[in-house]
């Protein structure tokens, strides 16, 4: 086992490498540069030949008149100290920008898996177990339309009913109040609480929908299976048989996608966040790439990566946790 | 829904021994469409797609205006009721009222309200905005319309017809997820039974790219790429990239599906015999090996649209997809964007209707095609 997670954890770096080589190429792809923005800004203000001096320099001074792969090694050897290169717009260091937003990103992320989790294994089940008939129907029919339901739009509808009904703005993960205050407090706590079950819920709906799908399906293919129809024999309660014996294999399969909802959760929480202005890093990337504000942009980018990777690893260790047939040679 | 289209006359509903005893008789595609057709959920869903495909397609006829025709004077106009019963009674054809516009002397805001004083019969076939049908034949014959205003769910900011704009709008929006598919397959076939056939060091550089490929998260890799498209470019040329953008990320799935089939088929005996017989490694892939992938692949594709169409919406609303003139429902959204404006008219929300609809009906389809494909299964 612990020689399997080496392993992983191993291939892990030239998959990064190869990550942020890609995320670099990307970032640069758009035609010119954000100092093309400021230079125009500058010409207007000094005319021309001023303008081209300050310019020079402030190319230099960012590294941007040197070849592309100079600064993508340049770019990729800070990450070892900690240094990601500087924001453009914001004229700081990008690792001053992104942790506490990476924070709420991956408290975001988690608490909707959680959620994801918790509200689909039980509906799951209680689909299965009333196969077909109404209960079954409608369940499937809103788990269909959950899946449906795009992030912004439940966000966007949400911010409106609760607009119309309380008549304030549903905005960000903090009152006024305590936006500005740096210390956390226990009021800043419970304040936080309650602004985060929206945008928990608004994420969760849809891999909820999905999971419980699954859940469903792989419940009834297990409880075809003889050592429930042995377990039943026995004369065990139906309720013992469908949650002991039975849920505890169909949720393997849920567990091997825990790898696989990260992405779809990650997506989410980024598009989400962008509605309902969440200090995550998804309105940050969405701004810094409307400016070319690349070393940022590319960072986040490079970062939300990373995590899908880690938590892929932690749902493979998970599995092998939870279902003691799998060996890992 | 292509099932639909390209299975010939459907067998009458046979009793459950007479099944199986047909399993030998009727083609795979019979048996497929058979049960398919089971599925209620799946049949409202191809009923649903047919619909809005239609009205895509002859968007110019059955939108009442062109979508951009525009009216300053009638910015966010709320929906018009659509009425039988007047002030004189009973009327066969069913006729909308004018509009009277109010100024509210305070905020300025202008607001409208019907005129009972006019009305405007509804009119099928009404001669509306010019068009050239297909860029072929010059008409203005729209299938509603009224010699008064007309706007069945209101008017955007610039007093465009709303439902015009979700008519054109799906042009954009439903096609883009089809074309999007059909690049992942067409790329996803080629690299997926490549790499299943040949294995070796081609497999593994190919399975170690998609790996890669998905540990990419997918909206934020989408938001770089299609904030990458350059500002300059064209309608279609946006409509294009944004599609490839789409499909980019869902080859690599298909990719992996497919060579997990073939790498099922290839040490089969008709492709040993086939190899025996000194049959082309482009034929035997041909002839045999991706045909019984089609299944497969037609499923997942099918199941794969409804996120592109999501995709396209997402990156749309956030200002980074298609961009105006041309439209779509994202873009439709976008205007939805702000609250107050949301407050005041939300009519505005209605494009996020056929979204869903079509995305649910995808998702039906889609389902039961997946069970379908496989009809030997009890």
């Amino acid at each position: 086992m612990l020689n399997f997670i080496a392993r992983r954890l191993l291939f892990a770096i030239p998959t990064l490498i190869a990550i942020s080589m890609l995320s670099f190429v990307i970032i640069q792809l758009p035609p010119g540069d954000y100092l093309d923005q400021k230079i125009a800004q500058l010409e207007q203000q000094y005319g021309d030949a001023s303008s081209m001096a300050q310019a020079d320099q402030l190319r230099k001074h960012y590294g941007l008149d040197k070849p592309l792969p100079v600064r993508y090694i340049k770019w990729v050897s800070g990450f070892v100290h900690g240094d990601f290169g500087e924001s453009f717009r914001y004229e700081k260091p990008v690792n001053e920008l992104i942790w506490e937003r990476l924070a709420y990103t991956l408290m975001l992320s988690i608490g909707s898996l959680f959620f994801t989790y918790m509200l689909a294994i039980p509906i799951g089940i209680y689909s299965a177990s009333h196969k077909y008939d109404w209960k079954d129907n409608t369940l499937t029919f809103l788990a269909f339309f959950g899946m449906s339901l795009p992030g912004f739009l439940i966000a966007l509808l949400i911010i409106v009913a609760v607009y119309k009904v309380m008549g304030v703005p549903l905005f960000g993960l903090f009152s006024p109040f305590y936006m500005n205050q740096g210390a956390w407090t226990w009021g800043k706590l419970m304040d936080l609480i309650n602004h985060l079950w929206v945008p928990l819920l608004v994420i969760s709906v849809n891999g909820t929908a999905a999971l419980v799908r699954v859940m469903r399906g792989n419940l009834l293919d297990v409880l075809g299976e003889p050592f429930v129809r042995t377990a039943r024999a026995k004369g065990l309660k139906e309720s013992v048989v469908l949650i002991k014996h039975a849920s505890r294999i169909a949720i393997n399969p849920l567990i091997s996608m825990l790898g696989m909802s990260l992405p779809d959760i990650l997506s989410g929480t980024t598009i989400v966040s962008i509605v309902l202005n969440l200090p995550t890093v998804g309105p940050l990337l969405l701004q810094a790439l409307q400016d070319e504000d690349m070393y940022l942009a590319g960072t986040i980018i490079v970062f939300m990566s990373m995590l899908l990777i880690i938590g892929n690893l932690l749902a493979d260790i998970a599995l092998a946790w939870v279902d003691p047939r799998i060996r890992y040679e | 829904m292509s099932k639909e289209q390209t299975t010939p006359e459907s067998p009458a509903p046979l009793l459950e021994e007479e099944q199986e005893a047909d399993l030998g008789r009727l083609s795979y595609r019979q048996l497929v469409w058979r049960k398919f057709r089971k599925s209620r959920l799946a049949v409202i869903g191809g009923v649903i797609l047919v619909t809005f495909y239609t009205l895509a397609i002859f968007a110019e006829f059955f939108a009442p205006y062109d979508y951009q025709h525009d009216n300053v004077r009638l910015q966010y106009v709320p929906p018009q009721g659509v009425h039988f019963f007047g002030e004189d009674g009973f009327h066969i054809v069913p006729f909308l009222y004018g509009l009277k516009q109010t100024k509210n002397p305070e905020s300025g805001e202008l607001t409208y309200v019907a005129d009972r004083s006019k009305t405007y019969p509804v009119h099928l076939f009404h001669h509306g905005d010019k068009y050239r049908f297909f860029g072929l034949i010059s008409t203005d014959i729209h299938l509603i319309g009224s010699e008064g205003p007309f706007y069945l769910i209101g008017t955007d900011r610039m007093g465009r017809d709303i439902i015009s704009r979700i008519i054109y709008g799906g042009r954009v929006s439903l096609t883009v997820g089809l074309v999007g598919v059909f690049l992942s397959i067409i790329l996803g076939s080629i690299l997926g039974t490549v790499s299943g056939y040949w294995g070796g060091l081609t497999d593994i550089l190919m399975q170690r790219f998609i790996e890669l490929l998905s540990s990419f998260p997918t909206i934020p890799l989408w938001m770089a790429l299609a904030a990458a498209l350059p500002s300059n470019w064209s309608g279609i040329q946006v409509y294009m990239g944004i599609t490839v953008i789409l499909s980019l990320l869902s080859w690599g799935g298909l990719a992996r599906q497919v060579r997990g089939k073939v790498l099922a088929t290839r040490e089969q005996d008709y492709v040993l015999a086939a190899r025996a017989a000194g049959a082309s490694h482009w034929y035997i892939l041909m002839r045999h090996l991706l045909p019984t992938a089609y299944s497969h692949i037609i499923v997942i594709a099918t199941l794969s649209i409804p996120g592109m169409i999501l995709g396209e919406t997402a990156l749309s609303f956030l200002g980074l997809g298609i961009r105006p003139p041309l439209t779509s429902w994202g873009v439709l959204l976008e205007e939805a964007q702000r609250v107050t404006v949301v407050l005041n008219s939300p009519w505005l929300l209605i494009p996020s209707l056929p979204v869903v609809l079509v995305v649910v009906a995808y998702n039906f389809v889609g389902d039961a095609l997946r069970d379908a494909a496989d009809p030997y299964a009890s």
